[in-house]
């Protein structure tokens, strides 16, 4: 069965090209880049290459670039960065919204380390009110630690002015960009952010591997100590066939960076116009304008998300639900209740993200599927019957 | 993604018995659309030999609720109310080959609702009406009585297990203390029973000692050591010396002879009062 993925903001498929540049270096081209021989010295180069990559993508200089093993790893070691180097400010700004990378940091730092965390809350577009958000920043703030773009709705936040006001009152700042890198472009160098976090397998290159931007200037204290790897801010011999990869996989996306927006954008209003014209009782969750172009979170009333998961699954279509079902715990997605979405939304509430790969006969395919998922499990369940039949329920 | 049995997705791609019944004698509804699953089934009932003449139900849920909602159906048709009453959420989970442990609750909501279609045809209260009892569990409106019943017929006996059956704790975990303490009232009043069991004189074949023996180290010891990262296991039983094996962290911890002490109170306790511990390496 051919596969349909539309889960891209879980993970992406290696790019055909940054696995051809990886190859080399998960077989002959094993050497160390620390070497002294040229056999394992010449891949400093090719390490060398791929932060010079990165760094375009992102529009800041090589050596404000840290590889790390991914997103959480940059996550942590920002965080942990920022409040060591401001020993004397207690306090951390954050959202209610965060990846777990973030957020269970945030509730370990308050409740084990006497920190106090400020949980700015979004409203129901999933969005901050940057009112709240300038009176939560204070000469008492060490960090402020706010996603740049939501994974489960795809809310863009605005992270240049927040980092202005984090400037203004001497906090650092920290985003996990892990779900904007390589959608959106970026131009890092302009803005007032300390810190960016960013995961390879988002942006079509290996798991694993990530990187840290740190802003030239900002003090920092390395998260793993040991050899001089990354400057002394990294330690741990490199990822060299992650790296190479990642290298590649940002070199990439920012060759077609605005073309290719445009085109999963509109793949994205494909699919959410044709589900929202052919399915009743569907509601898209988060901001429609402030949006990443490949990300649509849909709600379904009256049913229940693993179920619509488990029928796409069947049809070989990948995506994920923020229903309490499929997250092994029994609680429904945090951020769509932070967003005040009713609960019987929540529970049918379904994630589609897209990426470069996908095709407009894939996403048509999806949209004729929909109405028929979605009917079928509304006919089984005991709610809505009245407003899907105009019929009476037994009482 | 859960492991569901091919049961299981049978059960879901092609669930039997899907609707209502227009002149249903019964009909048992549980659950709620903010709980995230909810079931209605309905019931017609032979008004002379009652039994079962057809079931239907309709069902808001993940694949595992709408696979048990399914199953029970097909088990209880044909059967007579009381025998349909005697079937446990674990036959429900039996029938369709097992269920994830997290899931559990899918097969407890079965069975409530069962319970609530006959209580309604019977003309009783119905019996699993979550206002009956304390309300231990906010987040999912559930009961001291209910997580009592669900618990003691399951023999469950930590808080996570709770959860996986009835879902009480497992949201914001305001609860978890209440429900220790309705497991810890269980135990009491297991080892109460028990006590007053063991003092009458009572003879067991070794099967049985060994059966029993196995049960108390996997409820009540093992629990406890996987705790701390230890671990132990049953070896062998001759006459009354209780062969074990610790695993894990247990192996290198020096208070390992106090466990090996603890292990012995709780099988003479429980078990049979001249049992000894042994530990051999194997
Ligand atoms: C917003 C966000 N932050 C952090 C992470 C974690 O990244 P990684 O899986 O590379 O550790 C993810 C991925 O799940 C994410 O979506």
């Amino acid at each position: 069965m051919k596969v349909i993925y539309l889960d891209n903001n879980a993970t992406s498929q290696v790019a055909p090209e940054a696995l051809e540049a990886m190859m080399p270096f998960l077989s002959n081209r094993y050497g160390n880049p620390s070497s002294m021989h040229y056999f394992g010295g010449s891949a400093a180069r090719d390490v060398a290459l791929a932060r010079e990559s990165l760094a375009d993508l992102l529009g800041v200089t090589p050596t404000e670039i840290i590889f790390t093993s991914g997103g959480t790893e940059s996550d942590s070691t920002a965080i942990l960065s920022a409040l060591a180097t401001a020993p004397d400010r207690k306090e951390i700004v954050t959202t209610r919204v965060e990846h777990p990378a973030v957020l269970n940091l945030c509730k370990h730092l308050a409740r084990f380390k006497g920190y106090t965390v400020k949980w700015l809350s979004v409203d129901k577009e999933g969005m901050l009110d940057i009112e709240e958000v300038k009176e939560a920043i204070s000469e008492r703030t060490a960090l402020v630690s706010i996603m740049w773009a939501n994974n489960e709705t795809g809310v863009i936040f605005p992270i240049e002015q927040i980092a202005e006001i984090a400037a203004e009152k001497g906090a650092l700042m920290h985003t996990d960009g892990v779900q904007i890198v390589g959608k959106v472009p970026l131009d890092l160098k302009k803005t007032a952010i300390n810190f960016l976090a960013l995961s390879g397998h988002k942006l079509h290159s290996a798991k694993g591997i990530g990187a840290l931007y740190l802003k030239k200037g900002t003090r920092f204290q390395p998260f793993m100590i040991g050899g001089h790897q990354e400057y002394d801010r990294r330690a741990g011999t490199e990822n060299v066939p992650g790296i190479v990869g990642l290298g590649k996989a940002a070199q990439l996306a920012a060759q077609n960076i605005e073309q290719e927006r445009s085109r999963v954008k509109a793949l994205r209003d494909r699919l959410q116009n044709g589900i929202l014209s052919s399915v009743k009782f569907a509601k898209v969750n988060g901001s429609i304008d402030n949006r990443l172009p490949n990300t649509l979170n849909i709600g379904f009333e009256f049913v229940e998300g693993e179920s619509i998961l488990l029928k796409l699954d069947e049809l070989g279509i990948c995506a994920s639900s923020g229903s309490a079902c499929t997250s092994g715990s029994l609680e429904p997605s945090h951020v769509l209740r932070a967003m005040g979405v009713p609960f019987t939304m929540v529970h049918g509430s379904i994630r589609f993200s897209l990426s470069r790969y996908n095709t407009e006969e894939e996403i048509d395919y999806v949209v004729s599927q929909m109405p028929l998922i979605i009917g079928s499990l509304r006919a089984m369940s005991p709610f809505g019957q009245d407003r899907l039949n105009s019929a009476c329920v037994v009482q | 993604m859960w492991e569901y049995t091919e049961k299981v997705k049978d059960h879901f791609f092609n669930p039997r018995n899907v609707g209502s019944l227009e002149d249903a004698d019964a009909i048992g509804e549980v659950g709620s659309l903010a709980c995230g699953d909810a079931l209605k089934l309905f019931l017609k009932i032979d008004p002379e030999t009652k039994r079962i003449l057809d079931a239907r139900f309709q069902t808001f849920g993940c694949g595992s609720a709408v696979a048990s909602s399914s199953a029970l159906t097909e088990m209880i048709k044909g059967k007579t109310v009381d025998e349909a009453l005697a079937i446990t959420n674990q036959d429900i989970a039996d029938y369709l080959g097992g269920l994830p442990k997290q899931k559990m609750h899918c097969s407890v909501m079965g069975k409530d609702a069962l319970e609530a279609a006959i209580a309604c045809y019977k003309g009783e209260p119905a019996p699993k009406d979550h206002l009956d009892g304390e309300l231990v569990c906010e987040c999912f409106g559930v009961t001291d009585k209910h997580i009592r019943e669900i618990a003691l017929q399951n023999r469950l006996t930590t808080i996570e297990e709770v959860t996986n059956f009835t879902k009480a704790g497992g949201g914001c975990g305001l609860c978890h203390d209440k429900i220790e303490r309705i497991l810890d009232e269980i135990r009491d009043e297991l080892k109460q029973k028990q006590t007053t069991v063991s003092s009458a004189p009572r003879e067991m074949t070794n099967i049985q000692k060994i059966a029993r023996i196995q049960e108390v180290i996997e409820k009540e010891i093992r629990p406890t050591l996987q705790k701390d990262g230890g671990d132990m296991e049953l070896i062998d039983l001759e006459g009354a010396k209780v062969k074990i094996a610790f695993r894990g962290i247990c192996l290198s911890c020096p208070s390992a002879p106090l466990t090996k002490a603890g292990i012995e109170a709780k099988l003479k306790e429980l078990v049979h009062p001249d049992l000894v511990v042994e530990e051999v390496s194997a």
